[in-house]
């Protein structure tokens, strides 16, 4: 972070982050990881490494047992990870190692069974002390969001909420008009999870929505190679990419930590340069 | 809660029992769920509606199924009068069929014609397969592998019927794991497909629709009791995993405070985690498959392994009225052992000529043990959920029996 954001509140940086992107002449570009897979100290060392490879900001995928929006991928490493012991305070911890170390903000991606079972405001308390910038909540729609909406706000932290192409427009407004630090524009009615081809009528969704709110808005689910990420770069603000590198994190890891962080690295850098 | 507001009088309009239930689910799936919620309101108010469903649940299912008392059991218990309400005698020979027939006519009244479902033991699969048959809508049934092993005659039966059935390897392989497939599924086909979801669980609107749909059962209870008994019964007992038949058999009776209501859940092996699925009396508020309730859950939220004998139990949640009449004391809420229900499958095969399911033998092994302690002049029902074909191969496999049955102890 520059010294102007040291001190802004994380929500802020998160608003920085985009504006940098911005600047540059770029769209952001979000990698999704998924802590503790194969294990914590590892994941500090990819957030490193998608952070070198030019990510504008990342998700930090918490691990849970019921990933009811996940596809196979995400699942599997979610089960690898829990079963390989990963707590929240361990995930905590190494977002708070790696934030330390890298430019870009970290937002976790947790269901809300895990922010509810540790209690709204002590979990966001928690997320900030671990330098986390927000949250994304993909089991909490807006009926259900008040409480965390609010200690969010009074902490500064992002709540991101999702769209999908499932969302009557007059939702779609509401939701983009609560969200906070960017708007998840979801691009297949559907679990995550690598996809061939952008879904029709993508693009003026997004263009549609860029009619009703100010927020940058970001596309994830199915999304996994640099041409996929420039034809949505080309419209949207952001890009999330999840399953595919989930997934090479997973089939490199046996090839050795810096094999598989040059892997991280490289994919992540081409990516980066689609936006 | 104020004395003058009717324990029937929930859920609210965002689905909320006191503090539970709600909508913990993907954006993906909220329009659809707005849309049933919708639909189904429509429903109520449509006499077309309730006469097709009421035919059906008459010449499809035969019922009402009768109140049977249930003499020998009674006398070898010694105490209170036992009655059976017959819910094996339904079409397809559990409870699950009055919801599964009154989600489909929902679906088909929202043009949906592929039909998901999960299921546990097999009896909601093959209750949603005969549903689809029935109405000629294709079917996909979610079962998790260990359960397609244990109730394969109700796997074979739904595939007779022309749903397929898709074993679910992940996880625990049971019914939660089933339930996530099932929801994953909807996710990507929420648009053409209905998720007839088989228990008081989910997100809302489905636990208040399966327990309006399943309160046909007490509702025939308390006016067969008034007719056949001139009474009220003291006690009312059925089995809880998800609560289904539960609630529809509580739900006509909660405003009823004389009426002493009786929950009996899965306590497995044993009362430490991983033992049992006895989420009321071991478990804590949580949210699992988009509802607030109570779940077996660790120190994180992550969702706990159980275990039961009982398929149909073998879960680590249960619907969020439930954790409301829990809360509130309006029922009670226990647990008895595997061998606990396995010894009461035998004592009402062997003293009353049925063989229940595992999960309805809960219940009954409460009720046997509760009825020896209360006077003769008190009435005692149990939901006699379903019955126990499904379950005659495992539980030879469990008492080390030989497939034929040579060997059971009388």
């Amino acid at each position: 972070m520059t010294a102007l954001t040291q001190n802004a509140t994380p929500i802020a940086k998160l608003e920085a982050a985009f504006a940098a992107a911005r600047t540059a002449g770029r769209k952001a570009l979000a990698p999704f990881v998924t802590a503790g897979d194969p294990d914590l100290a590892t994941t500090v060392a990819v957030l490193e490494a998608v952070d070198r490879a030019g990510a504008t900001l990342c998700e930090l995928g918490v691990p849970y047992s019921d990933p009811i929006a996940d596809g196979p991928v995400i699942q599997a490493s979610y089960t690898r990870a829990l079963g390989a012991g990963i707590t929240l305070d361990g995930v905590l911890s190494i977002a708070k190692q790696a934030s330390a170390k890298v430019t870009m903000p970290i937002l976790a991606m947790v269901s809300y069974s895990i922010i509810f079972r540790r209690g709204i405001d002590r979990f966001v308390a928690d997320a900030k002390a671990a330098g986390l910038a927000g949250f994304v909540v993909p089991d909490l729609p807006l009926e259900e969001s008040d409480e965390l909406d609010a200690a969010c706000r009074a902490a500064g932290l992002a709540l991101v909420r999702l769209v999908t192409p499932t969302t009557p427009p007059e939702r779609a407004e509401a939701i983009a008009r609560k969200s906070t630090g960017f708007l998840y524009c979801v691009s297949v009615a559907g679990v995550t999870g690598a996809r061939t081809d952008l879904p029709p009528g993508l693009l003026d969704r997004i263009a549609w929505l860029r009619t009703k709110t100010d927020v940058p808005i970001v596309v994830g689910f199915g999304i996994s190679s640099p041409e996929q990420v420039r034809a949505v770069a080309a419209v949207a603000d952001g890009v999330i990419v999840g399953s595919a590198l989930v997934r090479l994190v997973a089939e490199s890891a046996p090839e050795g930590q810096p094999a598989m962080l040059a892997k991280v690295e490289r994919f992540v850098t081409d990516l980066a340069a689609a936006t | 809660m104020p004395a003058a507001v009717a324990v029937s009088s929930v859920p609210d309009a965002l689905g909320r029992f006191g503090r539970f239930g709600g909508r913990y689910v993907p954006e993906t799936l909220s329009a659809a769920l707005d849309q049933l919620e919708r639909e189904y309101a429509k429903a109520q108010a449509d006499p077309a509606f309730h006469a097709e469903l009421d035919a059906l649940l008459s010449a499809f299912v035969g019922r009402p199924t009768p109140l049977l008392f249930a003499k020998r059991l009674t006398e070898y218990a010694g105490g209170a009068q036992i009655y059976f309400k017959r819910e094996d005698l339904s079409h397809t020979g559990a409870h699950k069929i009055n919801n599964t027939l009154g989600q489909g006519l929902l679906a088909i009244r929202m043009g949906k014609r592929r039909i998901i479902a999960e299921t546990g033991a097999g009896q909601h699969g093959v209750a949603t397969a005969t549903a689809c048959a029935r109405f000629g809508l294709e079917c996909v049934v979610y079962m998790g592998a260990e359960d397609v092993r244990r109730q394969a005659p109700n796997v074979r039966n739904m595939r007779f019927m022309g749903a397929e059935v898709r074993p679910v390897e992940s996880g625990s392989r049971t019914l939660r794991d089933a339930i996530n497939e099932a929801m994953r599924d909807w996710m990507g086909s929420v648009e053409t497909t209905h998720y007839i979801i088989g228990s008081v669980v989910g997100p809302h609107p489905f636990p208040r629709i399966v327990r309006d749909f399943q309160s046909v059962i007490g509702r025939e209870t308390v006016e067969q009791c008034r007719r056949q008994l001139g009474r009220l019964p003291d006690t009312v007992v059925a089995c809880v995993g998800g609560g289904s038949n539960a609630a529809g058999m509580f739900y006509p009776f909660v405003d009823h405070p004389e009426v002493r209501l009786v929950g009996v859940e899965a306590g497995g092996r044993s009362g430490k985690p991983g033992d049992h699925a006895a989420s009321l009396s071991y478990g804590s508020p949580g949210i699992l498959h988009g509802s607030l309730s109570y779940v077996l859950q660790d120190h994180d939220g992550q969702t706990a392994d159980v275990h039961s004998v009982s398929a149909g139990l073998d879960y680590p949640g249960v619907g969020p009225e439930h954790a409301y009449w829990h809360d509130t004391g309006r029922v009670e809420y226990t647990s008895v052992t595997d061998g606990e229900a396995l010894d009461a499958f035998d004592l009402v095969a062997q003293r009353e000529g049925v063989l229940p399911a595992l999960e309805t033998s809960h219940a009954l092994a409460w009720a046997a043990n509760e009825a020896a302690k209360r006077p003769p002049s008190e009435i005692l029902v149990v939901c006699l959920s379903g019955r126990g074909d499904k379950d005659a191969a495992e539980i030879a496999r469990l008492r080390g029996l030989a497939a034929d049955g040579s060997g059971v102890a009388r």
